[in-house]
């Protein structure tokens, strides 16, 4: 319990990547939880790669997780705005009202 | 150890029950908050066990510009109109279960590779555990980044560069009905569709059309 090892932030990854998934399959109310919820699965990321590279004293997986924020930040972008998109045409963002696709 | 200990168990318990209440909040505003809480106790994680420049880069990055980002779109949607049960579905709440079995065996499997690591212990040298390089790690990260990764490095500006220009091309719209000043059109005016010279006759007006 005292000594604070790789297993330690290894699980602690893996409960904020479950959560993550969680809120994203059972989500009802509206898709800006979801696009919340990947942060929070692409955070779980994160911080695997960051023990892992402290762990291994490698820098390699601190680099990567500099480019995993790059990605995390366009696509969160890149969401928000086909969100907006899709509310201005559709008057709605409720996930069980978003079927267009289902024909 | 000990504070070390005593602080890993604060801020990831803070962690892990920010995360819960981003998903389970019914409000989406309060839900952006404790996104940010999350992002500042892993970033405060990261600068714990030696990463400083991504627990700053975290910080600035996400709470700085995502998290405002949300709210921004959350504002925007009115979504505080669209009030409706947590988790509970008019037709038909099928995927509640499946979706719990579904996280249930994802985190097993995480937990099993977690404890399949610690089976292997002498895989890597334990030494190596503790810092021996003089520089500082932003210092080290940018020898690096600079050097080795600088390709990926480019590349990831460009998907920046690209997500930008996606984003105002998506939520661009041409408004009718707006006045608006066009150089063009004023700059290419002619003396012939300006100027009209008419001959008045006495005693009588001239019939403008506009």
């Amino acid at each position: 319990m005292i000594n604070i090892g790789l297993g330690h932030y290894l699980t602690l990854g893996a409960v904020i990547f479950t959560i993550g998934i969680i809120g994203i399959f059972l989500n009802r109310k509206n898709i800006i939880v979801i696009l919340m919820s990947i942060e929070l699965i692409l955070l779980a990321v994160n911080i695997n790669l960051v023990s892992f590279s402290i762990y291994l004293n490698n820098l390699t997986g601190q680099v990567f997780t500099l480019f995993i924020l790059t990605v995390a930040a366009a696509e969160a972008a890149i969401g928000l705005a086909i969100i907006v998109v899709y509310y201005r045409n559709s008057g709605t963002i409720r996930v069980e009202e978003i079927d267009k696709l289902k024909g | 150890m000990m504070a070390h200990a005593i602080f890993f168990y604060i801020f990831s318990i803070i962690a892990v029950i920010s995360a819960i209440m981003v998903t389970v909040s019914k409000n989406t505003v309060h839900s952006v908050f404790f996104l940010i809480l999350d992002f500042i106790s892993i970033s405060c994680l990261f600068i714990m066990i030696g990463a400083e420049f991504l627990g700053m880069i975290m910080l600035i990055v996400y709470v700085g510009a995502v998290a405002v980002l949300f709210l921004f779109v959350v504002m925007m949607l009115n979504v505080a109109q669209q009030k409706n049960q947590w988790f509970i579905s008019e037709e038909n709440s099928g995927h509640i279960p499946v979706g719990l079995i579904i996280s249930t065996i994802i985190f097993f499997e995480l937990i099993i590779v977690i404890g399949g690591w610690k089976y292997k212990p002498d895989l890597f040298n334990l030494d190596n555990m503790v810092s021996i390089n003089q520089l500082s790690n932003t210092h080290s990260l940018g020898q690096i980044l600079y050097t080795d990764y600088i390709h990926v490095f480019q590349i990831s500006g460009m998907i920046l560069l690209i997500a930008m220009i996606g984003a105002i091309v998506l939520t661009f719209r041409k408004r009718e009905g707006v006045k608006k000043q066009s150089y063009i059109k004023q700059i290419s005016r002619e003396r012939s569709e300006g100027v009209e010279v008419l001959e008045v006759a006495t005693n009588k007006g001239v019939k403008i059309d506009d």
